[in-house]
């Protein structure tokens, strides 16, 4: 609300240029913020435009064909659309569920351990693969999953397995992509946890175990009771963003041209990046990344509805 | 954050002890496979090519070798322009975002500030929809004309909604009668900023910082997005992508040294150049971390 500051009396109306020059060095403080958003998230936003025509590059984006909904007609017809969606929106499931699963199970964990140093290097271990860069995740992978030199097949072979072909079986990489997924961003994930255990009441611990309470019992109804509104909200924020893939994890493990890992591992970002560089159906791409933006619109306000349900100081608008 | 839940007059029951037996198996566990990936390729780099050859990747070097390592010192040009480049985009790009960051959470938390909720929407909505990757790239390439320029990655790096709204509320913890008494003092809203309030929020600073240096260090996307072969220093993390994914990169750098082709360390190559490019990363990685943490905390909290 633009509510005046209460000790001010209140004041006549005043024109919308008063208005703006008494307020003129703050809207200065943002300014560099306003123009950076509005030339790199807004300006690109009609060019989306580029989903109702048959861009080539010749014609130009205002004398390329107009053909409507073709576009997405075909990415239905194809299945692409249907692939993309489901891939995508199953990825995010599983990261969210098993991701906030595991962070919370890490979190619990940690705050029932006494050994201080213990605590402090295994968070600063599990921290560790947060830091590092896409880039170098693919490389990891490479090294454990290569087929001639790799370490899983080294493994399987002094165990006296036949060697695995990773890199060719799509079947394999839902579980590779989530572990990965779980590898990264666990550490990460668990501090919010362990930072609401920390706030908990601990008069409230002390009290049930006088009570007579074993360890169990204080977590299942102490601990876990205390954590589930939190755990709810982060369920409903990255509910928001089910449509968003995490295109640097998925293209450097999967590589830009390994499709015979598609069927399992195309997402949105992926093809929509494919479409743009390798393909350059710049009409293509932009058709999936509208189907995108307006879908995830939806999807966002559903959550946020839910949010407002749940707890009404956590919505978002 | 320090003291955990204490519960020390209490006797160890067996409930008690099978919960630490799981947590520190589990959790010694999952810190252990966290760095075992590291000495993985950290051994690998440091293992003769035949090595891999026969027996694979490995945690310790069956047959030592600095070969790899040797030739990408030899001809050193290419990874400390990468070097000097990643630098470059770091320290300008956290700095320069830094600063607009911080002003613009400043403002945007003055209760006084009449325009707060529109400017706050107007980043906001940038989260919910956007126009996608190819009217961007449409953007950045035809009509800012940012092609093989570093521009194209410096600047859609500085700044982030999710930065700017935890800047927010680090400094809603700042109460607003300082910035008022200052004001009937007759400080404008810049020194007010620039002299009350940047000295408090230092931890909030060195958090914000901390995640733009971490992007720009690790930035790969836009620089492979926008940066062509033309461009004679690519960033740090769009060199090893190179090197990685393009066995031309190494042959060549090889064939600098005289090397004969057949002897080319392809794969141990590899690795050497990921533990030259994010090695000295590593060293700072446990000073700066708590920031992290803290920020994390924050950020969750109130975001």
């Amino acid at each position: 609300m633009d509510s005046l500051h209460p000790s001010l009396p209140a004041q006549p109306k005043r024109s919308g240029f008063q208005r703006l020059m008494r307020n003129r060095s703050l809207l200065l403080m943002c300014l560099p913020a306003i123009v950076f958003f509005l030339i790199f998230a807004y300006l690109p936003m009609p060019g989306l435009y580029l989903a109702f025509i048959n861009y080539n590059y010749t014609d130009g984006i205002f004398r390329s064909q107009f053909v409507g909904f073709d576009n997405f007609r075909f990415l239905v017809i194809t299945g692409d659309l249907w692939r993309l969606t489901f891939n995508t929106i199953a990825y995010n499931i599983a990261f969210i569920l098993l991701g906030n699963v595991v962070q919370i199970a890490v979190a619990i964990l940690l705050n029932e351990m006494r050994a201080k140093w213990f605590k402090k290097t295994a968070q600063t271990l599990m921290f560790l693969p947060y830091f590092i860069s896409a880039v170098l995740v693919g490389l990891i992978a490479y090294n454990i999953l290569s087929y001639d030199y790799g370490v899983l097949n080294s493994i399987l072979q002094s165990l006296g397995f036949d060697k695995a072909k990773v890199y060719s079986n799509p079947n394999v990489w839902p579980f590779i992509i989530v572990l990965t997924y779980l590898w990264q961003s666990t550490g990460y994930g668990s501090i919010v946890y362990f930072a609401a255990i920390m706030g908990m009441d601990h008069e409230m611990i002390e009290a049930a175990q006088i009570d007579g309470a074993n360890a169990f019992q204080r977590i299942r109804h102490i601990i876990l009771p205390w954590l589930k509104p939190t755990f709810v909200i982060l369920l409903l924020f990255s509910l928001g963003g089910i449509l968003r893939g995490n295109f640097g994890l998925f293209f450097n493990l999967v590589g830009a041209s390994n499709s015979s890992l598609f069927p399992t591992t195309d997402i949105i970002e992926t093809y929509v990046f494919r479409a743009l560089m390798t393909n350059f159906n710049f009409s293509m791409g932009s058709a999936v990344s509208m189907y995108q933006s307006v879908f995830g619109f939806l999807v966002v306000l559903t959550a946020n509805w839910l949010v407002k349900k749940v707890s009404p100081d956590n919505s978002l608008f | 954050m320090e003291n955990s839940v204490k519960n020390r007059r209490i006797r160890m029951d067996a409930s008690e002890i099978t919960v630490k037996t799981i947590g520190y198996t589990a959790i010694s566990l999952f810190a252990l496979s966290c760095l075992l990936p590291f000495l993985f390729v950290l051994g690998t780099s440091l293992t003769s090519e035949s090595s891999v050859q026969k027996h694979g990747f490995n945690i310790w070097p069956r047959e030592f070798s600095g070969f790899a390592y040797k030739i990408v010192f030899e001809n050193p040009g290419q990874i400390v322009g990468a070097y000097a480049v990643t630098i470059g985009l770091t320290v300008v790009g956290t700095a320069v975002g830094l600063l607009i960051v911080a002003m613009t959470g400043y403002a945007l938390q003055r209760p006084d500030f009449e325009y707060r909720n529109k400017v706050s929407f107007f980043i906001y909505f940038t989260t919910l929809f956007t126009g996608g990757l190819v009217p961007f790239y449409l953007l950045i390439t035809q009509y800012l004309h940012l092609k093989d320029n570093y521009l194209s990655v410096l600047l859609p790096g500085l700044m982030t909604p999710f930065l700017i709204i935890m800047m927010k509320s680090f400094v809603r913890s700042i109460p607003h009668a300082i910035t008022e008494s200052a004001k009937i003092d007759g400080a404008g809203d810049f020194t007010i900023f620039l002299r009350l309030i940047l000295p408090m929020t230092t931890p909030a600073l060195a958090t914000i910082g901390l995640f733009l240096a971490l992007g720009y260090w690790n930035e790969w996307y836009h620089s492979m997005l926008f940066l062509s072969p033309d461009v004679k220093y690519r960033p740090l993390q769009l060199f090893l992508y190179n090197v990685i994914t393009s066995s031309d990169f190494i042959k060549n750098s090889a064939a600098m040294s005289n090397v004969p082709l057949r002897d080319v360390p392809l794969e141990t190559m590899k690795m050497a150049t990921a533990i030259v490019a994010t090695g000295p990363v590593m060293l700072f990685y446990p000073l700066v971390q708590r920031y992290f943490i803290k920020g994390i905390t924050v950020g969750a909290v109130k975001g």
